[in-house]
C-alpha cells in the first residue's frame, strides 16, 4: 500500500506498528483452515461417491447401453435391467404430481391466504411441521396397514394391494407435508400490498390469489414441488414396505392401466435389491443403476436450484 | 343525487354466483388442509391398533431377550434401541464437527461468490438418495475405513458394522446439520459483528464468542433435527449394519447390529407377505409408534429453539 506522507511522531508509529505490524495470526489462519476443510471433506465425499459409482457402473453402458435401460430384471446378471423399475418410478412420480401437488399447494393456500388465526389453524400448522419429521418408514407402516391391506380392493385385489397405486399413495403422504411447508414459504413472500390492491378494486379472495399472488409464488411453489419430487424418486423405505420391493414382475401382456394395480418395482428398490445380492456381476449394475437415479435426481435438482435463483426477487 | 345511486353494503358484496363460486373455491382448498390432519389421525390409529395387539399379546419376558428375532417370538427392546442410538451416536460424531464447521465457513468467512458455489453442492450432497449411501457404505466406506479400523481396535472386521453405517449416516446428515445452523448463523444481525470488531476482536473470536452464542438456539435445532434424521435414517442401516436377519444384543460398534428402523424393513424383505409369525405383524407396529414417539419428540424440541431464534431477531 501507497504510504501518505503525513507528518510522524514516535508514538504515532508504535501505534501504527501496533495495529498494522507484520503479525501472522498464525491460530487465525488454521481456524479458517480448520473450517474450510470441514465443508472439502463433505463435498468430497460426493466428489468420491460418483467417481466411485460411475468407475463400477461405467462398463455396464459401455457394454449393454440402451438394453440395460429398456430390459426388465432377471436373475441373470447379463440380461437385467432398470426398465421395469423405471416404469414404475415415472408411473409412481405421476401419482404423486396428480395426489400431493394440487393437495399440498391447496392446503398452504388455505392456510396462508384464508385461514384465520385461529386454534384449528395454529393446530393444522403444526401438525404439518411435525408430520415433515416423521420417518419415512414409519409412512411406510401407515401405507401397509392403510392402502395396502385395509384398502386392498380398491388398491389392488390381484397383487394383495401390493400396486403402483398402493406406492403412489404412500410415497404421496411422504412429500405432502414438504410440499405444504415449501408452498406456504413462497406465498408467505408475496407483499401484504399485492393483495390490497387486488381486494381494493373489488376483486375476491380467489380472484386475488389466482391473478395476483399465485402468479408471483409461482417460481417458488414450483422449486418446492420440484424437489419434493426427486425426493419421492429417491425414496425406498416406504416403498419397500408397501411391497415396492418385488424382485421379479411379469407384466404379461397387460395394459398400462392394468399395470398400475398390478406388482411392480422402482429404482431405489430395485437398487436396494442388487445390492443386497451375493454374486459379483450385480455390484456393477447396481453402481449403474445409481448413476441414473443420481444422475435423474442431480439433474432435476440443478433444475430447481437454476429456476430459485433466476426467479427469486426481492420485494 | 337522488336516491337510486346511493351505495348500499349489498352492493359490494358482488352477485350470487361470484360468491357461491368464492365458497366452493374456499371449501376445496379447506380440504385440502384438513387432509393432513387425516393422514395424522391415521397415521396414530393404524400404528396405536397394532402395537396395542402386540402388547397385550406379547410375553413380556421376550421383550427382554438376548436378541431381536421376531420370527423365533424373541423381541428384546434393548438390541433395536441400543442399535438405534450406536449408529446415530456415530453418525452425530462425523456431523456435528464437519457440519458445524462447513456453517460458521459459510455464514462468516466464504465471499458471497464462494458461497453462491459451495452451498448448491452441500445441497446436491444433500439430495443423495439413502439408498446410494447404503451402497457406498458397503463398497467404500466399510473396505477402506470401518474394516481396517475395527481390525486394529478389536481385531474383529466384518463387513457389515454398526460403524460403516453410523459413518455413513453422518454423512446424510451433514448437510442438513450445516444447512440449518447456516441459516442461523447468517440471522445474526450484523450490527453484534461490527460492535465486537469496534472492540478490536479478531475475526475468529467474532465468529467463536459473539455469533456462535447468539446463534446458539438454531445451532441446537440443527444438531436435534439432525439426530431425529439419524435415528429415523433406513435404508443405509438396512444396507450396511448387517440386522437383516435379526440380531442379538450388541453395543459394540464394530460389530452388526440392528436398529429400530431396520427391524422394520428387515421383516418386510424376508418374505413375500409381511404377515409372517403371529406376533411380527403387530411387532412392526409397535417399534414404528416407538419410532415415531422418539423422532416427534426431538421434533418438538427443536421446533422450541427455532422459535426463540425467530423471537430474538
Amino acid at each position: 500500500m501507497a504510504e501518505i506522507a503525513r507528518p510522524q511522531t514516535a508514538s504515532t508509529e508504535l501505534v501504527r506498528r501496533a495495529i498494522t505490524g507484520r503479525r501472522i495470526d498464525i491460530g487465525s489462519r488454521l481456524f479458517e483452515g480448520l473450517l474450510l476443510a470441514a465443508l472439502l471433506a463433505a463435498l468430497l465425499v460426493l466428489v468420491v461417491l460418483v467417481a466411485d459409482v460411475v468407475s463400477r457402473g461405467w462398463v455396464v453402458y459401455a457394454e449393454r447401453g440402451m438394453d440395460f435401460v429398456t430390459s426388465g430384471n432377471s436373475r441373470n446378471a447379463a440380461d437385467a435391467g432398470i426398465g421395469q423399475a423405471l416404469f414404475g418410478s415415472l408411473a409412481l412420480m405421476v401419482l404423486v404430481a396428480l395426489i400431493a401437488f394440487p393437495l399440498g399447494i391447496g392446503a398452504s393456500i388455505y392456510l396462508e391466504e384464508y385461514a384465520r388465526q385461529t386454534t384449528f389453524t395454529r393446530f393444522i400448522t403444526v401438525n404439518i411441521r411435525n408430520l415433515a419429521g416423521v420417518p419415512a418408514i414409519v409412512y411406510g407402516l401407515l401405507g401397509l396397514a392403510i392402502f395396502v391391506i385395509a384398502l386392498q380392493d380398491l388398491t389392488g385385489p390381484d397383487s394383495n394391494g401390493r400396486s403402483i397405486i398402493s406406492g403412489g399413495l404412500t410415497l404421496s403422504v411422504v412429500v405432502l407435508p414438504i410440499v405444504i411447508i415449501t408452498s406456504s414459504e413462497a406465498l408467505r413472500a408475496v407483499p401484504q400490498s399485492i393483495r390490497e390492491a387486488a381486494l381494493a378494486v373489488g376483486a375476491t379472495r380467489w380472484e386475488t390469489v389466482r391473478s395476483h399472488v399465485l402468479p408471483y409464488a409461482a417460481p417458488g411453489i414450483l422449486t418446492g414441488t420440484i424437489l419434493g419430487m426427486a425426493r419421492a424418486f429417491g425414496e425406498a423405505a416406504p416403498l419397500i414396505m408397501v411391497g415396492g420391493a418385488a424382485s421379479f414382475v411379469a407384466t404379461g401382456n397387460a395394459n398400462a392401466w392394468e399395470q398400475l394395480f398390478g406388482s411392480y418395482m422402482a429404482m431405489p428398490t430395485l437398487i436396494f435389491n442388487w445390492a443386497g445380492l451375493p454374486n459379483a456381476d450385480f455390484r456393477a449394475l447396481t453402481a449403474a443403476g445409481i448413476m441414473a437415479l443420481l444422475a435423474t435426481i442431480l439433474l432435476v435438482n440443478g433444475i430447481a436450484i437454476v429456476l430459485r435463483n433466476r426467479y427469486s426477487r426481492r420485494w | 343525487m337522488t336516491e337510486s345511486t346511493r351505495l348500499t353494503p349489498e352492493d359490494l358484496r358482488g352477485s350470487a354466483g361470484r360468491r357461491r363460486k368464492e365458497a366452493i373455491v374456499r371449501g376445496l382448498f379447506f380440504g385440502a388442509a384438513s387432509v393432513s390432519v387425516i393422514i395424522s389421525g391415521l397415521l396414530i390409529l393404524s400404528l396405536a391398533g397394532e402395537a396395542w395387539n402386540f402388547l397385550s399379546q406379547v410375553d413380556p419376558d421376550a421383550l427382554r431377550s438376548d436378541g431381536w428375532f421376531p420370527r423365533r417370538d424373541m423381541f428384546d427392546l434393548a438390541t433395536v434401541v441400543g442399535g438405534t442410538l450406536v449408529i446415530a451416536g456415530i453418525g452425530l460424531a462425523v456431523a456435528v464437527p464437519l457440519g458445524l464447521g462447513a456453517a460458521v465457513y459459510l455464514a462468516e468467512y466464504a465471499s458471497p461468490r464462494l458461497r453462491g458455489i459451495l452451498k448448491p453442492l452441500l445441497e446436491m450432497l444433500a439430495s443423495v438418495p439413502s439408498v446410494v449411501l447404503g451402497f457406498f457404505a458397503l463398497v467404500v466406506i466399510s473396505p477402506t475405513i470401518s474394516q481396517p479400523a475395527c481390525d486394529v481396535l478389536f481385531g474383529s472386521s466384518p463387513i457389515f458394522s454398526m460403524t460403516a453405517a453410523g459413518l455413513a449416516v453422518g454423512i446424510l446428515i451433514t448437510p442438513l446439520i450445516a444447512s440449518i445452523a447456516e441459516d442461523a448463523m447468517y440471522a445474526v444481525p450484523n450490527s453484534l459483528r461490527e460492535a465486537s470488531y469496534g472492540l478490536g476482536a479478531k475475526k475468529r473470536t467474532t465468529s467463536i464468542r459473539i455469533v456462535f452464542p447468539a446463534a446458539v438456539s438454531g445451532i441446537m435445532a440443527a444438531i436435534i433435527v439432525g439426530a431425529s434424521r439419524a435415528i429415523g435414517e433406513t435404508m443405509i442401516v438396512a444396507m450396511a449394519a448387517g440386522g437383516t436377519g435379526g440380531s442379538l444384543f450388541q453395543l459394540n460398534p464394530c460389530q452388526p447390529g440392528q436398529t429400530m428402523t431396520a427391524a422394520i424393513t428387515a421383516l418386510a424383505t424376508g418374505s413375500d407377505r409381511v404377515r409372517g409369525a403371529d406376533l411380527a405383524y403387530p411387532s412392526l407396529f409397535f417399534v414404528g409408534i416407538m419410532l415415531f414417539v422418539f423422532t416427534l419428540v426431538l421434533n418438538i424440541i427443536s421446533e422450541r429453539f427455532v422459535r426463540r431464534v425467530r423471537l430474538r431477531y
